[in-house]
């Protein structure tokens, strides 16, 4: 188990490996999402509060899940990096950054359009939405951090220090509705307890948040390959590609 | 047909939403893959000019 | 060298040199636009987000951030070239060195002031400025930017072979932004409580075809000291 891990994060197996996957993991994705969309669209119900407009959950929930995910990850990464200076993780943090921040920014603007018919305003300044707005920040800061130090192998530990800092706000969004008053509604997926909305809602919303899961890999992969081919241009395994 | 494109009035909030996760989705598969092709045809080009 | 470029290929060709060094080096672009926008993030965050203040107090943030913004995005315009020689070049040149500044700066709006025009609006909206304010907003904008570039490329001239030239520049060019800002705040003030602008608006014209017909001589002439 432990040699699978440490051959995986060697580039050129992690380049081969993520090569054989995408293919499986996009039809995966795109089969999840036109389940999910089904689902959401065309099966469920119309919502007898909300009308039609509700349907935007099914993009926004899971982008916001999504959000928060990646941010995780890369803290993660944030560790392998500061304790084992490991080379696949960096190129994992860097390449999930853009994807994080992308689903963040959907997040954001999904959640604009939704609560302007809904709740009369495209933006409130509460705790849910303000700290998702500096997730979007903190993205976009390791972005141009990394991206303005030369060498990357020193970016990367600076990067992954800027991470494992911002991950103090990932629990924050998380429990924000819960901690103030907020105009955002309260959890109503949670882990344990039964979901306060019937399954044909629930679980489009559950299928696309998994097609979101198997895309965030998908992209990830794609773009792990594409910078790993930079990063080790000069080396031998890619000459010898 | 036209109910659903209608989305109960909500049309100009849901499809906007929907039509920017599918750009923002693509744009995220789409400008990593030019990435990488573009890196391959560096590998190549410097492999050809060292046979020389 | 048999070759010529006319005054307008010179023009022409400066232009798209920045602009193409810009495209680049996208990142160093995008930072003093986030800076904008988290600039703004703060005051809500520190006044309370009562609705009503931040609408009314929209126009002054978003100009005040737009200025601190323009001056964060001044060193980019010819620290690059005095670093490695191009200035100099530029100095020397055949043209007449303020068409050749006029060049530089009018890509240095294109990149740093043109995209507030996207930018800010969106702002506008979080803060609840009054939408009917926002057509005013969009054209102190357009107008004002290329003020703020023109001028605050006197000071990076003055300012760019120092060493401390950053804080200096800011002192510099601060003052002289000043009337910009009154009359673009006061301008989308009045616009939100429903009032006539043109007195602001014809202002603001006056100082950017001021700042068009003498600032590049005055950039040209501070350039010659610092680097000539």
């Amino acid at each position: 188990m432990f040699l699978w891990f440490h051959k995986l994060g060697s580039p050129p197996h992690f380049y081969r490996i993520a090569g054989k996957w995408i293919p499986w993991l996009s039809g995966i994705f795109l089969a999840l999402l036109v389940a999910g969309l089904y689902g959401g669209l065309i099966l469920a119900p119309t919502d007898y509060q909300q009308g039609e407009s509700y349907r935007i959950i099914f993009v926004h929930v899971p982008a916001a899940w999504m959000s928060l995910f990646v941010y995780v990850v890369m803290a993660f990464c944030g560790v392998v990096i500061i304790v084992w200076r490991m080379k696949l993780a960096e190129v994992v943090l860097i390449s999930s950054a853009p994807i994080g921040a992308s689903f963040t920014f959907l997040a954001l603007v999904t959640g604009s359009l939704w609560g302007k018919p809904m709740w009369g305003t495209y933006w409130v300044w509460d705790a849910r939405l303000t700290s998702e707005l500096i997730l979007l920040f903190l993205y976009l800061g390791v972005i141009g951090l990394h991206n303005a130090i030369e060498d990357k192998r020193v970016a990367a530990r600076a990067v992954a220090i800027l991470a494992l800092v911002g991950v103090v706000n990932i629990p924050i969004i998380h429990y924000s509705v819960e901690w103030w008053h907020s105009l955002h509604q309260g959890a109503s997926l949670s882990k344990f307890d039964k979901p306060s909305m019937p399954p044909s809602m629930y679980v489009p919303i559950l299928l696309m948040a998994l097609a979101f899961q198997f895309y965030y890999a998908l992209a990830l992969f794609h773009k792990c390959r594409a910078e790993l081919l930079r990063r080790e241009r000069n080396s031998k395994w890619v000459e010898e590609l | 047909m036209a109910e659903f494109f209608q989305m109960g009035g909500y049309a100009a909030f849901v499809w906007p939403s929907y039509a920017l996760c599918a750009l923002v989705l693509w744009l995220n598969w789409y400008l990593p893959r030019k990435q990488h092709e573009k890196e391959l045809r560096l590998l190549r080009r410097r492999r050809k000019a060292e046979k020389r | 060298m048999s070759h010529r470029l006319s005054l307008g290929q010179a023009f022409i060709f400066l232009l798209r040199r920045d602009l193409l060094l810009a495209l680049r080096n996208r990142a160093e672009y995008a930072m003093p636009l986030l800076f904008f926008v988290l600039v703004i993030t703060m005051f809500p965050l520190a006044l309370g987000a009562l609705p009503e203040l931040l609408a009314r107090i929209a126009p002054g943030i978003i100009w005040v951030a737009a200025l601190l913004a323009a001056m964060l995005s001044l060193d980019s315009i010819f620290r690059s070239d005095f670093d490695d020689g191009s200035l100099e070049q530029i100095l020397l040149s055949a043209h007449p060195v303020a068409i050749l500044v006029l060049a530089k700066v009018s890509a240095h709006w294109l990149v740093t002031g043109l995209p507030l025009l996207i930018v800010a609006p969106l702002l506008a909206e979080m803060l609840g400025m009054t939408a009917a304010a926002q057509p005013t907003l969009l054209l102190t904008i357009l107008i004002g930017t290329p003020i703020l570039s023109l001028i605050g490329a006197i000071g990076v001239a003055l300012t760019v072979g120092l060493r401390k030239g950053g804080i200096i520049l800011s002192l510099l060019v601060l003052p002289l932004y000043v009337p910009v800002l009154i009359f673009a705040s006061s301008a989308i003030d009045n616009a939100a409580m429903g009032f006539d602008v043109s007195a602001q608006i014809y202002m603001l014209l006056a100082f950017l075809l001021l700042s068009v017909s003498l600032s590049p001589w005055a950039t040209a002439a501070a350039l010659r000291m610092s680097a000539g």
